[in-house]
């Protein structure tokens, strides 16, 4: 698969190991375990452990392989996912709403704080530090369905989650890193 | 006889945002959130940061690696392609 190309290898180790790391999180105890399972999976891939038949693209076959792995680690590490979305409280802190439930501090369009010609690269910096932020399971799925790309059924397949599971925490997920970068927007100077 | 669905406040439309901008909104909650949003400036700026954050992350690129994690698995794959 990938004949025997170091250089091409090496890109795919640029490209994908830290997602690998992220998602490996959702199952494993800890970091640390988390980096083995990504090595890990590089290993299989290496050693042609795992065959690549393009029935999927190349991104899902390698998360598969990676979560595989984490799956057992997890269980032999007695690692509890997880799964439960009503851990958060509301997308919003409610100090921001007076007693009717309106906007009493409104938001702001990023637009409307960042120059559009700066190709919005204060944004989509501050985007991936608040997605780095999150902890588990909003780190594995935000970084799966947005940063990735994969749609929510491929998450929910990918993860054994139903798709109304992965809607919520998505959702959860998607509020918390809005309202990480709408604070750090307030103190941007542009 | 139809019951009329009852009107949002935002801080219910703000729960409702993520669902709206992948389309899975039922029927009655996107009409509900859509009259709300065509009243409420502020819950527009909202849906507006949402979006603006879900298009960010799409465009946020691999992270930097440590040169030794890459080093030891390029090296690996060296190894492995020698002996094969």
């Amino acid at each position: 698969m990938l004949g025997g190309d170091e250089a091409a290898f090496s890109e795919l180790v640029h490209r994908y190991h830290a997602t690998l790391v992220k998602v490996a999180g959702y199952y494993v105890k800890s970091h640390a375990s988390a980096e083995d399972v990504a090595q890990d999976t590089w290993v299989a891939v290496i050693r042609g452990a795992e065959k690549f038949e393009g029935r999927s693209s190349f991104k899902t076959w390698l998360l598969r392989i990676c979560i595989n792995r984490a799956r057992t680690l997890g269980v032999k590490e007695h690692r509890t996912v997880p799964t439960d979305p009503r851990e958060s409280g509301p997308s919003v802190p409610p100090s921001r709403f007076n007693s009717g439930g309106m906007w009493s501090d409104p938001p702001v369009p990023f637009t409307d704080t960042v120059d559009a010609r700066l190709d919005n690269s204060v944004l989509v910096n501050a985007v991936r530090d608040a997605i780095a932020s999150l902890g588990e399971p909003q780190l594995a799925i935000v970084t799966l369905r947005d940063v990735e790309g994969l749609s929510t059924e491929e998450v929910a397949t990918l993860l054994g989650l139903s798709e109304a599971n992965v809607r919520v925490i998505l959702h959860r997920g998607r509020a918390k890193v809005r309202g990480i970068v709408e604070s750090a927007m307030r103190g941007t100077k542009i | 006889m139809k019951l009329l669905p009852s009107p949002l406040v935002c801080r219910d439309a703000v729960e409702l945002v993520s669902d709206y901008l992948d389309g899975t909104l039922s029927r009655r909650d996107r009409r509900r959130l859509e009259k709300h949003l065509a009243a409420c400036d502020a819950c527009q700026a909202y849906v507006e940061q949402v979006r603006a954050t879900v298009a960010a992350s799409g465009r946020v690129g691999p992270e930097d690696l440590p040169g030794d994690v890459v080093e030891g698995l390029v090296n690996l794959f060296r190894q492995y392609r020698s002996d094969n």
